[in-house]
């Protein structure tokens, strides 16, 4: 099955499938042309991508050729002090790239590509973005302004109950960065960090025996989080935050907000920080 | 990496990344499974969320069909079969494409499945088998708890929201597992906190700690008195009828009264509640009417010797007919087991055969939530609202459906009444339950349904379609159950 483009029923929304990869793309301004660009960007991605899947599963070595790809190893080369592979920027950079394609074809006051929660995005001079953040249970974590001088142009969103495996116990980590795909690879860190080592309370297990192929071997991935004291969310949020800081202090992230059991933490850029906001979904 | 592919994975075609995908796992897009070595698909379905296509997937999964043909000239298109139909599954692009005032998009921690639904079971017996709140356990892992004990029967309540998702993924593994079986009509053993091991499943008896239940009881031990008084008089002097519940006593009854049975002397055990009617004889337990007797005798204190008599005839009985005993009086007022005559038999036999058999009856329970809704039409609450006004008729698997009163659309429907094998599961973990929601094309335009996915029967009636008989009375699409059709 190839790739599939369809407006949403609303007719604003252009909405592109294929694989794995699900986008919701909005444009402001210039959109019929925008749409065409980015369904035309799309449409070969995920074969541009699985060509190099073997590469992009290892760390950091050799520069893949894909433009996606390219993308995806930028953004995570910084990091590469610990472990991380280029599939830790995946969902950023697949939407950054068709973001670019869509920017390129004519001028656009505002636009996103939302790929799956992790989200690349345009603003225009004066533009503003507001935006939401859920969490796994669709439940309101808060909301997040983001005006055309903030710098923002990507939000991602990690946890160790989505789609990718996390090392880490956090519910949620958005992060706010320069693009999508540098905001995927700081949230999957984040998330990573974000832990009680040994604690009896959290499950974990081998992600290969979970996902045959995934990106992180042997390494165990969590599977399951019991109750934790107060203390011990506290001290794995302390943890996650001595990396966002780290990671927002060396510029590779504006602002992250770190999410376990009913306690947050904000880091980084006052103007990009959450809002928290108890009414925004419905079950 | 990926030669350590063992037998019970296999490798998803769907699309260029050709995941390898472990047993009971969907791969990266969560739109394909791992389904006890078969691929299976995931996807939304289309023609109750969206009024799209509504051709069940048919690839491989059907074959299990038992082979029914309709001769029915107005087929109902089910969803049984066609992908994932649990009521609050939400595929990857439909959270984050909600729209929600005053907020331009949606981050979200990649999108899961959702599972808000679980299943009531009534089974027909007056043993105890837990007390009330009592976790009840498969393979160790609560997947639910003793409910009520209602008339003749023990209901439990299993699956929901917080044993799918909210306790440990074991957990929520076990319980799906669990509630996909027993609605599917298997059997399903179930082990309840300081109670029994009941085998659970659907239309069939319940097995307790190891033994079939037979007959659910006539009535309590009070209206068994009512409504066999008549045949005893003249043949007895006293009868009890031993239940956990209300244990009935025919001398003190007032239907004994009404047939002049003279005061016997009997000094029961337990509380007395109105005459002729015990509470609380003995504890509740798996012997005689639900009580943990085996000896009826231990019910009874001595008889009063003022208005006792050596020769005095006694039937007990339980609520069941199926344990009786008959004594006479010695002439020390104790009770001793004689051969009973042929007549107490037959009473015996005649409580029996007015108890229906025992079975365990399994029903669904779930929520079309706001994202299904949402599928129906652009303004979902107006499918709320329409089905409240019963312009719209849900069902589940073709068998019509409870709909709960307040908010949202809550439904209850018969395992029994669906099609065989209706349920399926995805790994997240979540129940795939059939939901349809019936309604004319008129009133589906009005509250601003999909129209321009609407399709004719007949394009979605290929041969590979499985067609089966109604499993109860009503036509889903009966004119009747709409109030412009009475």
């Amino acid at each position: 099955m190839g790739a599939v483009a369809r407006l949403l029923p609303d007719r604003e929304r252009l909405h592109l499938q294929h694989g794995p990869i699900d986008l919701i793309i909005g444009a402001e301004g210039a959109r019929d042309l925008a749409f065409e660009a980015a369904r035309v960007r799309f449409e070969t991605i995920l074969d541009e991508l699985v060509a190099e899947l073997a590469l992009l599963r290892q760390e950091v070595g050799e520069v893949p050729v894909g433009l996606a790809a390219r993308r995806m190893v930028s953004a995570v080369r910084p990091h590469s002090a610990v472990f991380v592979t280029p599939m830790a920027a995946v969902a950023g950079a697949v939407a950054e790239e068709v973001l670019a394609a869509m920017v390129a074809a004519g001028p656009l006051t505002r636009a996103y590509v939302n790929n799956g929660g992790d989200i690349a995005f345009h603003l225009a001079q004066g533009a503003r973005f507001r935006m939401a953040v859920a969490g796994l249970d669709g439940a309101a974590l808060g909301r997040i302004d983001v005006g055309f001088g903030d710098g923002a142009r990507g939000v991602a969103t990690s946890g160790w109950g989505g789609r990718s495996f996390s090392l880490g116990i956090a519910d949620a980590v958005t992060v706010l960065a320069r693009s999508a795909a540098e905001a995927d690879v700081a949230a999957t860190m984040i998330c990573n960090a974000v832990d009680v080592p040994g604690h009896p309370g959290v499950g974990r297990a081998p992600a290969v025996g979970l996902q045959p192929d995934s990106d992180l071997g042997a390494r165990l991935v969590t599977v399951s989080v019991g109750a934790l004291s107060t203390e011990e969310v506290a001290e794995a949020l302390e943890r996650g935050v001595a990396v966002a800081e780290d990671i927002c202090g060396r510029g590779l992230a504006l602002a992250a907000a770190l999410f376990l059991k009913g306690q947050a933490r904000m880091v980084g850029q006052a103007a990009l920080s959450l809002i928290p906001d108890g009414s925004l979904c419905d079950a | 990496m990926n030669e350590a592919v063992t037998p019970e994975k296999i490798r998803c075609d769907a699309c260029p990344v050709m995941c390898y995908i472990a047993n009971g796992r969907a791969g990266a897009c969560d739109r394909y499974a791992n389904h006890a070595g078969v691929l299976v698909r995931l996807d939304p379905l289309t023609v109750l969320q969206s009024g799209a296509v509504a051709v069940p997937f048919l690839d491989g999964q059907q074959e299990d069909w038992d082979g029914d043909v309709i001769k029915g000239h107005r087929p109902f298109i089910t969803a049984v079969g066609a992908g994932t139909t649990y009521p609050d599954y939400k595929p990857a692009p439909f959270i984050v494409s909600q729209a929600v005032e005053g907020v331009d998009m949606v981050t979200v921690v990649t999108e899961g499945i959702f599972s808000y639904c679980g299943v009531k079971v009534k089974i027909d017996t007056d043993r105890h088998i837990g007390a009330e709140r009592a976790y009840v356990r498969v393979d160790g892992e609560a997947i639910g708890h003793v409910m009520t004990g209602e008339y003749g029967s023990s209901m439990l309540s299993l699956g929901g929201v917080l044993h799918l998702t909210g306790g440990s993924k074991k957990e929520g593994r076990v319980t799906c597992d669990a509630l996909m079986r027993l609605c599917n009509r298997e059997a399903v053993e179930v082990a309840i906190d300081d109670g029994a091991t009941v085998v659970l499943q659907a239309g069939q008896a319940p097995i307790i700690n190891g033994v079939p239940e037979k007959l659910m009881r006539v009535g309590c031990g009070s209206a068994t008195i009512g409504m066999f008084a008549k045949q005893w008089v003249g043949h007895l002097d006293e009868v009890v009828v031993v239940d956990d519940h209300i244990t009935g006593v025919l001398s003190e009854h007032q239907a004994g009264k009404l047939l002049d049975v003279a005061p016997t002397g009997i000094k029961m055990k337990g509380r007395r509640s109105t005459p002729g009617r015990y509470f609380q004889v003995a504890h509740p337990g798996t012997g005689w009417g639900g009580t943990d007797v085996d000896d009826p005798l231990t019910i009874l204190n001595a008889f009063d010797p003022k208005v006792a008599w050596p020769g005095l005839r006694m039937l007990m009985v339980s609520t069941t007919g199926e344990q009786w005993a008959y004594y006479e009086l010695d002439d020390t007022l104790v009770p001793r087991a004689v051969e009973a005559p042929a007549v107490i038999r037959a009473s015996a036999e005649r409580i029996a055969e007015n108890c229906e058999p025992s079975v365990c009856s399994v029903l669904f329970m779930g929520g079309a939530g706001g994202s299904l809704r949402a599928g129906v039409t652009t303004n979902p609450v107006r499918l709320t609202q329409s089905v409240k006004a019963a312009l719209t008729r849900v069902s589940c698997g073709g068998a019509s459906a409870y709909v709960w009163p307040g908010g949202g659309i809550t439904v209850m429907a018969d395992v029994m009444a669906m099609p065989a094998n209706s349920f399926g599961y995805v790994p997240t973990p979540a129940l795939v339950a059939p939901i349809e929601f019936t309604l004319r094309l008129s009133d589906y335009a009005a509250l601003g349904g999909h129209l321009e996915h609407v399709q004719p029967v007949e394009a979605v009636m290929g041969a590979a379609v499985r067609r089966v008989e109604p499993g109860e009375g009503r036509d889903p699409q009966d004119a009747r159950n709409f109030p412009w059709g009475r």
